[in-house]
């Protein structure tokens, strides 16, 4: 399987999807944002960081980038797409995902281990996890609170659109629990075709029992089938 | 002749300005707490405070109908988020 990560002025996480993609296999490949068009790639990663310093929102400035006009043509086409973090957010700029990122609740940049729960294993992404199961994830970022309409959010749990949900150690999925005052809890979701992914725990560093967990493992070996 | 180029590049520019901000039913947490840290300092009828941003824009154009077009566009492409923003434009 190949893999293009998108790298922007900014970017900070793309190193370490990098190794995590190349941990697991993946032919991996940095595709900088002037580039006008994509390698061959079964898995197109945007990475987490400050695109652009997060000017005007965060995400806004990268996702109208000329790299990124590629990425929403492939998305579309079918193609894998991994947004993590600052990469969720770049996707709800540019439409491949519905919603948007709102400033944390509490107004405070959040980096601490976050449980998940596995709302959906039935994708090409989560294939590997069990349903409902429990992750520790890291989550570092100011602008991770999930916002969409009444109608989108309808439709993402009539759909099972939803991927991950922050919860306590028992998977209970209540506001205590909520570290960032996303709407109904939601850490991360899938487009409509479910080959588009955006979620703002990072996985990528969740793949070396030395220096953190291995929860994050099962997401890009469920990508590499 | 540079007093005459000045003169006529202003005829041909239009200026506005955009304010942008948070849709009623979004939660603006800063303007949330700039709220309360004014009334922490004794404004106590202050009701209400919603934080957004403001644009000054010039345009090249001398049609104010198309200026206010390429305006929204503007908006519409990058400047506002329209799920969760509302934005207000002016001629300056």
């Amino acid at each position: 399987m190949r893999s293009s990560v998108i790298v922007f002025p900014g970017s900070n996480c793309d190193r370490d999807v990098a190794v995590a993609l190349e941990k697991m296999q993946f032919k991996n490949q940095m595709v900088w944002h002037k580039e006008t068009s994509l390698p061959k790639s079964d898995l197109i990663v945007i990475p987490g960081g400050f695109s652009y310093g997060d000017y005007l929102r965060s995400g806004a400035i990268a996702g109208k980038s000329l790299i990124v006009e590629e990425v929403i043509k492939a998305g579309k086409s079918g193609c894998l797409i991994l947004g993590i973090c600052n990469g969720f957010q770049i996707l709800t700029e540019t439409g491949l995902l519905k919603g948007t990122l709102l400033r944390n609740k509490n107004l405070k940049f959040i980096n601490e281990d976050v449980n998940i729960k596995v709302m959906n294993n039935q994708t090409k992404f989560t294939s590997k996890y069990n349903l409902n199961q429990i992750l520790k994830i890291n989550i570092a970022h100011n602008e991770g609170n999930y916002f969409t309409d009444t109608k989108h959010l309808e439709k993402l749990k009539k759909d099972n659109l939803i991927a991950f949900k922050y919860c306590d150690e028992n998977g209970s999925t209540n506001d205590q629990f909520n570290p960032n005052g996303a709407l109904e809890n939601i850490a991360g979701i899938f487009n409509e075709k479910k080959n588009i992914l955006g979620m703002m725990p990072h996985p990528e560093r969740m793949i070396d029992k030395v220096i953190s967990n291995t929860d994050g493992v099962n997401l890009f070996s469920s990508l590499i089938n | 002749m540079v007093k005459q180029y000045q003169s006529n590049s202003k005829k041909n520019k239009l200026k506005y300005s955009v304010t942008v901000t948070l849709k009623k039913n979004v939660l603006d947490p800063q303007g949330k707490v700039v709220e309360n840290t004014l009334k922490g300092k004794g404004m106590n009828n202050l009701k209400n405070i919603r934080q957004g941003k403001y644009f000054e824009i010039e345009v090249e154009e001398q049609d104010e109908t198309k200026a206010t077009q390429t305006i929204n566009q503007m908006c519409e492409k990058l400047l506002v988020n329209l799920i969760i923003e509302d934005y207000k434009i002016s001629k300056l």
